[in-house]
């Protein structure tokens, strides 16, 4: 299944993508198997999203938890902790 | 209700006179967020910012009595003393009017997908801000206050 990931601030920034459309490989169903997915691609990608980096996620346009599920067609956007206000 | 993400600057001034019309209307609480210091860039996620704050505001109005409110939050370039977000929040009485407008910022502080850059770099997210969010958060029951 395919699904759209965005990228913004300094993740946009060290992958040089604002995001892409990604067939899921067989046995990746939620946001944290997307991340451990992404991060085995290796540089730049491995850095930016490794384990321990605060990375947050969000669902078609909501905040989500690593082990929400995805589904073909979603919207899944990966960026660091918000500063607006 | 109104929720405005832009580029554009506001009139804070007008944007409170449109929520005092309402007669039923008996106090406004007002936030108004400056530039401070350095230049900044503002990146958004468009779609879900506008959720975002709607989420929130709902959210208000949910723990308050919120009569109307209005966020606006600008994006792009910005400049020190430059306005980057205003929140009014019009209530009967002025408790639920300040609590609603605090409120808002706060969450819209660690939940509103916004990003600021300046000259050194992106700006890191603050523990403080966290901080600021969790005491809205219900306080969980210690296991020696549960009943039995």
């Amino acid at each position: 299944m395919k699904v759209k990931v965005l990228f913004f601030a300094n993740l946009r920034e060290q992958l040089g993508t604002g995001g892409e459309e990604i067939e899921l490989p067989a046995g990746v169903y939620t946001v944290a198997a997307l991340r451990a997915y992404l991060i085995k691609r290796g540089a730049p990608w491995q850095g930016a999203l490794a384990e321990g980096k605060l990375v947050r996620m969000a669902v078609n346009q909501d905040m989500a938890p690593p082990t929400a599920a995805l589904k073909a067609g979603d919207e899944v956007a990966f960026f660091p902790p918000v500063t607006g206000g | 209700m109104k929720v405005s993400v832009q580029r554009e600057d506001f009139d804070a001034g007008a944007e409170m006179r449109a929520l005092s019309r309402d007669p039923m209307v008996g106090a406004l609480a007002s936030f108004v967020g400056v530039v401070r210091e350095v230049a900044m860039t503002l990146e958004h996620y468009p779609g879900m910012t506008e959720k975002a704050l709607e989420k929130i505001v709902n959210e208000a109005r949910s723990r308050w009595q919120v009569m109307d409110c209005t966020v606006i939050h600008r994006y792009g370039d910005l400049k020190p003393t430059d306005q980057i977000v205003l929140v009014v929040v019009a209530s009967a009485h002025r408790g639920d009017a300040f609590a609603a407008c605090e409120f808002i910022m706060d969450y819209l502080k660690t939940q509103a997908p916004f990003w600021k850059k300046e000259a050194a770099g992106w700006v890191e997210a603050r523990a403080a801000d966290d901080k600021a969010w969790e005491r809205w958060q219900p306080r969980k029951v210690e296991p020696k206050n549960r009943l039995g």
